[in-house]
C-alpha cells in the first residue's frame, strides 16, 4: 500500500506493507535513525516521536496509521540551525550517557514544556516514566529539562548547571578531616 | 600529583590564572551528535544489498533435536539462506570457544540446553521476511528433564546437560577455594559470636537499552571481513574470530560504533555474531542481525545467580575476626563467564570487604543448569557485586546480633589508613584507602543521627521506615599481565598519541565507550599532561583497524588501564617535546621548566615555547637536536602494576507502606572515593546510573524460570527496570584517595554504585522490618515478597 | 524488534463504515484503536488477523465526554489522556483521575482508548474495574443497530466480550446519582506495570446520610468481578464508618480468586483486595464530604 505523511514538516510518500511499524518506516525507509527501538512490548520508550503533536511510541503505531498525519522526530528538534533548549539542556546537565534513550526522552520533554512551561521535578519524572534510561539514573535528565524550562523562560541564573557531588569541605555540619592524599 | 578543587566544580581548561587545565567539569564532546539523533549505532547502518538475519530459538530448556526441516523456509520468496546446526557442523563451525575455555554451540546440533538457544538462522531480504520465515522451519524435539535448580544439579539422578563434553558424567563445572580453611575454622571455634545467613543473589540481566547485534560484510575479492558489532572488546573479539572462523587476523576489522549501553552484556561473543559472519560469507552480501528484546533477555549474558551461605565470627565487643562462605554458582548451560582465566569466580575473593580480618575462607562449586550462559555482567566488576553484597549483608546480620549500630560496627573494623597497601586474607593487595572520612561524610550528608531519631518516632506510631548502610571496596582495572589474561590475551592496553603540526592531536585507544564519555575523559587526560585544550584532541576508539590492541571496556578498567596509558603516552610525547624545545630555546633540557602547555627557560619567563610551537618545529624544515626524529608522536602498551581499589559509603532510607508492603526509596546518599577525579560531571553520572541499577536489583529485577526451564522474564513487561518514579534525587559526595601506582592516581568508578547500592537498599528494608523479627530477606524485594517477610516468612526467590 | 505477521490494513472514517466492513470480513478482521495492547500481541505473534481495521479516524465521532443530567457518556475512542485531564469527569467521578494516573504511562495514555481497554478485556485492566465500579453500560453497534449491555454482560471472561464479529463498542454510559463519590487505588511493582491488585469504590449516600449504595470493582484477582454485590448488601442503610470498610474489605477478599504469579502470591493479593477495598471506600466517603484522605 502507499502511505503519505508529513515528517518534520516535509511530505513523504512511500510504498509499504500494511504491517510496517512507524519506527521502521522512519529508520529504514526515511533513514531517520535518531528514533531508536529497545523492546517488543511498548515499555522502553526509546522510540518516542510525535504524532500530531503528541508523544507516541512509534514501535506500537503502524506507519499506515500515521498516513495523513504529522510526525516529528528528534531530527526535527533543531530549527534553523538552532538547537532546541531541550537539546542544550541535555548537554549542559549531562542528561545522557550512551545516548540511546535520549531522542525519545527529549521528544517527551519538549511536549511537556509546550504544555507546562514550568514543571516541577515530580511532574517531569511522571512525564518520562514510560521511558527507560539505563545510564543516568534520571536525576540529570530531570535537571536537563529544568534547565531548558528556565532557559526558555529567561530565568536561568547560573552560567552552568554544575553537578551536585559534595566534597568533605562542602558537607553540612562540623568539618571532617579530608581524606588522606586529597589535595584541596 | 594532580589536585582537585575542594568544591569539585571547577570547569575544565580554565583555572584561576587562565592556564589550560585538563581535569575538571567539561561538557561531553560526543553529545552534540547524540542530541541531534546522529549517534551511529549498529542498527543505524544500512549498506547496499544488505540482507537481514533472524535466529530460530529453542522453545524448550532441554531437548534432543530429532530433525530440522527447512524446506518451506527455503521456498519463501524473500529468503536467501537457511542454515542449521548440521550445516555448520560440516564446516566445523557448530561450536565456538567461550571466554572461559568452555565451548558453546553456535547452532545446536545434538541437543538444546536452554530455552532460547540458537537452533537455525534465516537470511532474507528484509527483517520482516526473515522473521516470517522462522515460522516455516519445522524442528522436532524429544523433550528431556530440565535441570533448573542449582541445588539439585549435582545429584546423581540429575540428567547430564553437557554430554557433548567427552566423559562428562555430571553437571559440575569447577570447584574453587580461596583463603585458609583451617585458620578460619580455628578463629570461628574461639569466637564469642558467630552469625550465619543464607543469602541468594538472584539471576539478573544488564538489559542495555540497545540490544546486541552486528552487521557482517565479507568482501570475497580482497578476503576482508568487516564486522560492525555491539562489542565492549573489539580487539579481543577480532582475535577470537580469527581463531574460530580461521580467517587471517589482518583481514578482520571489528568496528564498535556508538553503543547503546553495555554493562557487561556486550563482552562475550554471541552465536548471533558468528551467524552474521557465516551469513555474509555464504551470501557474499552484508548481513545484519539485531536481536529483539526477548532474545536479549533470554539468551545473552546474565549476571549473578549465586546461592551463598555467609558466616561471620566476632568478639562480643564487635571486633570482626573472620568470614567464611560457601557458594553454589549457577553458570547456565555453557560456562560463558567473561573473567580472567586464573579467576573462575572473578574477583569474588574480595568478599573480605573493607575490614581487617584475622582469617577468611571461601569454597565455591559451579554447576551447569538448563539456563542461559553468562554470569559476569551488569557492572559487577567481575563478581564483586556478589562479594560486597555478601559481606555487607552479613556484617548487618552481625550488627543485629550484637545490637550494635551498623555504622559503628563498620567503623570499628575498617582497615586503617596506615595499613595500606593492605594484603587481605585472600591475597588481594588494596592499593590505598582511607575509609573513616568517607563513612563520616556519608553519615553527615544523610543526617544519620536525626534519621535514627525519626525512625524511633515513626516506629512508635506504627510507621515502617528503614535506614541501610553499606561500605564497599572494589578491585578494578584488570589487570597485571602476570596474573590476568582472557584466553591467553594479556589485559594490558595500548595507546597512541599523535600531535599534528598545528598542535592539534589525535589519541587512539584500545578501549571502547558504551556511554562512559571516553571521547571527553581521554581528551582531558591528554590535555592535562600536554596542555593542549581537550577540544583540540580527537579521541579515536572502537575500530580495530585504527587503534592499538587492548582488551576493552568492562570491569571499570578504562580509566585505570587505558587512562594510565593515555597519561603515559602524553608524557612520552612531552619528553620528546622537551628535547625539541631545548633546541628551539638553545638551552639544555635541564634548564627547561614545564608549565601546562609550554616549556620556559628557568629564570627567563620570556624565553618560552608552547606545545603548538614545538609541534610545528617537530614537523617543520628546521634542524632538530641531534638524535631526535621528526614528528611528535608516541605509543605505549600499559601493563598495570596492580588493580585499583576505589571505595565508598552508602546510606539508604526507605519507607514501607504498612498496608501494601510497597517499598519507597526516599533518600539515597552515596559518597564515592575513586581517587583522582578527571571529570566530576561524568563521575557523578556514572554513580547515578549505578545507584539506579541497585534499586532495580534490590526491588524488582530478576530473571525467573519455571520448573520446566521456561524463562518468565523475557520482556521489559516482566523484567522490570526502574523508571524515574522509583528513584530519588541522588545525594552524592566524594573523598579523594589517589591510587599510588596509577600515573594520575585515578581508580575507576563505572561500577562502584552498582556494587555498593544493593546491600544498602536491602539493609534498609531489613532494618525497617526488624520489628517483625526479620534479619534477612532476599532480593528482589517486591511488595509481595516484603509482605511475606512481614508475616514472618521471608521466602528465597528461587 | 519483533514484528507482526502480514495482514491487510484498512482504515474507516465512520462507525457505519466500520460496521459494514466488519460485516463483510467476519472474524478474519479485528479493529485497532490505540493499539497498545493489540499491536504488541501481534508483534509477539500471539494474535494474527487477516485484516486490521484502523478506527483512529473515528475519534471525532467517538472521542467525547458528555456530561448530561443523570448520565455521563464517554465515547469509546476517548483516549486515556482525555479521561485523565477532564475536570468535568473528575468532578463527577474522581475514580477516573485516580485510575488514569496509574494506567500504563503518559506516552501510552496519549494513544490508548477507553473502548480499546474494555474490549481487550484483560482481567488486570484498570478501566474495566472502574467501569464495573461505576455500574456502567456499554453501547454496542452492529448492522442491526445499537444495543446496550451492562458491564456484567459485557465481560464474558478473560479476553472475551459481548461485542460480536460485526459489532463495535461505541460508547460507555455512567449513571450519575446524587451524594456520591468514588476512588481508585492500584498496587504495582513499578510505575507502568500491570496491577498486582487494583480496587475501585463508589459510594452513594441517601438524604439522611446513610449509605444508599456501594460498589467495589477489583482488577487482577481473577475474572472481572461484577461489583461484589455482597458489599452493597452489607453497607446499604448503614452510616459511613471505619468498621464498615473493614467488613467490606473482608467480603472483597472472600469474593475474589487471585492466582500466585510473578506479581505476588495469592495470599498477598487477597490481602490487597481487603486493604485496597478499605482504602478506596474510606477515600470515597471522605470525598463525599469534600475531603481527601
Amino acid at each position: 500500500m502507499q502511505v503519505t505523511m508529513t515528517v518534520n514538516g516535509e511530505e513523504v510518500t512511500r510504498e509499504i506493507e500494511g504491517r510496517l511499524l512507524l519506527v521502521h518506516f522512519l529508520r529504514d525507509h526515511l533513514q531517520l535513525t535518531g528514533t531508536h527501538w529497545g523492546c517488543d512490548t511498548s515499555n522502553c520508550g526509546t522510540c518516542v516521536v510525535w504524532l500530531d503533536g503528541e508523544p507516541v511510541k512509534s514501535c506500537t503505531v503502524l506507519a499506515a496509521m500515521a498516513g495523513g498525519h504529522e510526525v516529528r522526530t528528534v531530527e526535527g528538534l533543531e530549527q534553523h540551525g538552532e538547537l532546541d533548549p531541550i537539546q542544550r539542556g541535555f548537554m549542559e546537565c549531562h542528561g545522557l550517557q550512551c545516548g540511546f534513550c535520549t531522542p525519545g526522552m527529549m521528544m517527551t520533554a519538549r511536549a511537556l514544556l509546550d504544555r507546562n512551561p514550568d514543571p516541577s521535578d515530580e511532574e517531569i519524572r511522571e512525564a518520562i516514566s514510560g521511558q527507560i534510561c539505563r545510564c543516568t539514573g534520571y536525576a540529570t535528565i530531570v535537571r536537563s529539562i529544568r534547565w531548558a524550562a528556565a532557559e526558555q523562560a529567561g530565568t536561568r541564573t547560573t552560567a552552568e548547571e554544575p553537578e551536585r557531588t559534595v566534597a568533605p569541605a562542602d558537607a553540612p555540619g562540623p568539618a571532617v578531616a579530608s581524606a588522606s592524599g586529597s589535595a584541596s | 600529583m594532580t589536585t582537585v578543587a575542594a568544591n569539585g566544580h571547577r570547569t575544565a581548561f580554565v583555572d584561576n590564572d587562565g592556564k589550560p587545565n585538563g581535569h575538571g567539569r567539561m561538557l561531553r564532546k560526543e553529545d552534540p551528535r547524540f542530541v541531534r539523533g546522529r549517534g551511529r549505532y549498529v542498527d543505524d547502518l544500512q549498506l547496499p544489498g544488505m540482507l537481514h538475519l533472524a535466529i530460530l530459538r529453542s522453545p524448550l530448556a532441554h531437548a534432543r533435536i530429532l530433525s530440522v526441516d527447512t524446506t518451506l523456509a527455503e521456498a519463501h520468496p524473500k529468503v536467501r539462506l537457511v542454515v542449521t546446526g548440521a550445516m555448520l557442523a560440516e564446516k566445523g563451525l557448530a561450536w565456538m570457544p567461550t571466554l572461559s575455555n568452555d565451548v558453546q554451540a553456535v547452532l545446536a546440533t545434538d541437543k538444546v540446553r536452554f530455552q532460547g538457544q540458537e537452533v537455525a538462522f534465516v537470511v532474507a531480504e528484509d527483517r520482516y521476511a526473515a522473521r516470517d520465515a522462522l515460522e516455516l522451519i519445522d524442528v522436532e524435539y524429544e523433550p528431556l528433564d530440565a535441570v533448573i535448580d542449582v541445588r539439585t544439579a549435582l545429584s546423581p539422578e540429575a540428567p547430564v546437560i553437557r554430554d557433548d563434553l567427552e566423559g562428562k558424567a555430571d553437571n559440575h563445572v569447577f570447584d574453587w577455594e580461596t583463603g585458609d580453611a583451617a585458620a578460619t575454622d580455628e578463629v570461628f571455634r574461639r569466637a564469642d559470636v558467630v552469625v550465619s545467613q543464607d543469602i541468594v543473589y538472584p539471576r539478573v540481566h544488564p538489559a542495555p537499552m540497545e540490544t546486541c547485534g552486528a552487521v557482517a560484510d565479507y568482501d570475497a575479492v580482497d578476503g576482508k571481513l568487516t564486522l560492525w558489532s555491539t562489542t565492549q572488546a573489539p580487539h579481543a573479539h577480532r582475535t577470537l574470530y580469527a581463531i574460530v572462523a580461521g580467517l587471517p587476523e589482518h583481514k578482520i576489522r571489528v568496528v564498535s560504533p556508538d553503543i547503546g549501553g553495555g554493562f557487561g552484556n556486550k563482552v562475550p561473543i554471541y552465536p548471533g555474531y558468528v551467524c552474521a559472519i557465516v551469513g555474509s560469507l555464504l551470501t557474499g552480501k552484508p548481513v545484519k542481525w539485531m536481536e529483539d528484546r526477548a532474545e536479549n533477555l533470554i539468551s545473552t549474558g546474565f549476571a549473578r545467580d549465586y546461592i551463598m551461605r555467609g558466616e561471620i565470627a566476632a568478639t562480643r565487643e564487635g571486633r570482626i575476626l573472620a568470614i567464611r562462605t560457601h557458594v553454589l554458582a549457577d553458570h547456565g548451560a555453557f560456562n560463558g563467564v567473561a573473567a580472567p582465566v586464573k579467576y573462575p569466580a572473578g574477583f569474588f575473593g574480595v568478599f573480605t570487604g573493607s575490614y581487617d580480618l584475622e582469617a577468611a575462607y571461601c569454597k565455591m562449586t559451579a554447576v551447569y543448569t538448563n539456563k542461559a550462559p553468562g554470569g559476569v555482567a551488569y557492572a559487577c566488576s567481575f563478581r564483586i557485586t556478589e562479594a560486597v553484597y555478601l559481606v555487607e549483608r552479613i556484617v548487618d546480620c552481625l550488627a543485629d546480633e550484637l545490637r550494635m549500630d551498623p555504622i559503628e560496627l563498620r567503623m570499628k573494623n575498617f582497615i586503617r589508613p596506615e595499613q595500606f597497601p593492605y594484603r587481605t586474607k585472600t591475597g588481594w593487595v588494596y592499593d590505598s584507602g582511607n575509609y573513616a572520612p568517607t563513612m563520616e561524610l556519608a553519615k553527615q550528608l544523610a543526617g544519620y543521627d536525626e534519621l535514627r531519631a525519626e525512625q524511633a518516632e515513626k516506629r512508635a506510631r506504627g510507621e515502617i521506615m528503614g535506614i541501610g548502610v553499606s561500605f564497599f571496596t572494589e578491585a578494578v582495572g584488570a589487570g597485571p599481565r602476570k596474573d590476568m589474561d582472557i584466553l591467553g590475551l594479556g589485559m594490558a592496553d595500548g595507546c597512541e598519541l599523535r600531535v599534528h603540526p598545528t598542535g592539534k592531536a589525535v589519541v587512539r585507544l584500545s578501549v571502547q565507550s558504551q556511554g562512559q564519555g571516553h571521547e571527553t575523559t581521554f581528551a582531558q587526560i591528554v590535555a592535562e599532561e600536554l596542555g593542549i585544550p581537550p577540544q583540540d584532541i580527537e579521541v579515536v576508539h572502537g575500530d580495530t583497524d585504527q587503534t592499538p590492541f587492548g582488551l576493552g571496556t568492562y570491569g571499570s578498567r578504562s580509566t585505570p588501564v587505558s587512562g594510565a596509558a593515555a597519561a603515559l603516552v602524553a608524557r612520552k610525547v612531552r619528553d620528546k617535546a622537551r628535547l625539541i624545545a631545548s633546541g628551539m630555546l638553545e638551552v639544555s633540557v635541564a634548564d627547561l621548566e614545564w608549565e601546562k602547555g609550554s616549556f620556559t627557560v628557568a629564570g627567563d619567563p620570556n624565553a618560552s615555547v608552547s606545545i603548538q610551537d614545538i609541534a610545528m618545529r617537530a614537523h617543520g624544515a628546521g634542524d632538530l637536536p641531534e638524535g631526535v626524529e621528526g614528528g611528535l608522536e608516541a605509543q605505549i602498551c600499559y601493563n598495570p602494576e596492580n588493580l585499583t581499589y576505589p571505595h565508598g559509603a552508602y546510606i539508604c532510607v526507605v519507607d514501607i507502606d504498612p498496608g501494601t508492603a510497597k517499598v519507597t526509596v526516599r533518600r539515597f546518599v552515596a559518597v564515592d572515593d575513586c581517587g583522582t577525579r578527571i571529570n566530576p560531571m561524568i563521575i557523578e553520572g556514572q554513580v547515578h546510573g549505578g545507584l539506579t541499577d541497585g534499586v532495580g536489583m534490590a526491588l524488582m529485577e530478576m530473571i525467573a524460570f519455571d520448573e520446566d526451564g521456561n524463562c518468565l522474564s523475557g520482556s521489559l513487561m516482566d523484567y522490570l527496570i526502574p523508571t524515574a518514579l522509583e528513584v530519588p534525587d541522588w545525594e552524592t559526595g566524594f573523598t579523594v584517595t589517589p591510587s599510588p601506582h596509577h600515573p594520575i592516581g585515578a581508580k575507576g568508578v563505572g561500577e562502584s554504585a552498582t556494587v555498593g547500592s544493593p546491600p544498602a537498599i536491602v539493609n534498609a528494608v531489613v532494618d525497617a522490618l526488624s520489628p517483625f523479627g526479620i534479619r534477612h530477606a532476599d532480593m528482589p524485594l517486591t511488595p509481595s515478597r516484603v509482605w511475606e517477610a512481614m508475616q514472618g516468612r521471608p521466602l528465597p526467590p528461587i | 524488534m519483533q514484528v507482526p505477521a502480514p495482514f491487510e490494513y484498512q482504515r474507516v472514517g465512520t462507525v457505519d463504515e466500520a460496521v459494514t466492513l466488519l460485516d463483510r470480513l467476519g472474524d478474519t478482521a479485528r479493529l485497532v484503536a490505540g493499539g497498545h495492547s493489540l499491536i504488541p500481541m501481534m508483534k509477539l505473534r500471539l494474535a494474527n488477523f487477516e485484516y486490521l481495521i484502523d478506527i483512529n479516524e473515528l475519534h471525532d465521532e467517538l472521542g467525547h465526554i458528555r456530561v448530561e443530567p443523570g448520565l455521563i457518556r464517554i465515547g469509546a475512542m476517548t483516549r486515556h489522556r482525555e479521561l485523565l485531564e477532564s475536570d468535568e469527569l473528575a468532578a463527577a467521578f474522581p475514580i477516573f483521575r485516580d485510575a488514569e494516573r496509574v494506567i500504563a504511562d503518559p506516552v501510552v495514555r496519549n494513544r490508548g482508548t477507553l473502548g480499546g481497554s474494555l474490549c481487550q478485556a484483560d482481567p488486570s485492566e484498570d478501566l474495566s474495574a472502574v467501569c464495573t465500579t461505576l455500574d456502567a453500560s456499554c453501547v454496542i453497534r452492529g448492522t442491526d443497530g445499537e444495543r446496550v449491555v451492562s458491564m456484567e454482560d459485557f465481560h464474558q471472561g478473560p479476553y472475551e466480550t459481548a461485542v460480536g464479529d460485526a459489532e463495535i463498542l461505541t460508547e460507555v454510559r455512567f449513571p450519575v446519582r446524587p451524594r456520591g463519590s468514588s476512588a481508585y487505588e492500584k498496587v504495582e511493582r513499578r510505575a507502568g506495570d500491570w496491577a498486582v491488585v487494583s480496587a475501585g469504590a463508589a459510594l452513594w449516600l441517601d438524604e439522611s446520610g446513610l449509605i444508599a449504595n456501594a460498589r467495589v470493582g477489583l482488577a487482577a484477582v481473577g475474572p472481572n468481578t461484577a461489583g461484589i454485590p455482597g458489599i452493597a448488601d452489607a453497607l446499604r442503610g448503614q452510616p459511613p464508618a471505619e468498621e464498615l470498610w473493614a467488613r467490606a474489605g473482608d467480603i472483597a477478599a472472600e469474593s475474589c480468586s487471585p492466582a500466585t504469579d510473578r506479581r505476588g502470591s495469592a495470599e498477598y493479593k487477597r490481602h490487597l483486595a481487603r486493604e485496597l477495598t478499605m482504602r478506596v471506600l474510606r477515600r470515597a466517603a471522605a470525598r463525599i464530604n469534600g475531603q481527601e484522605v
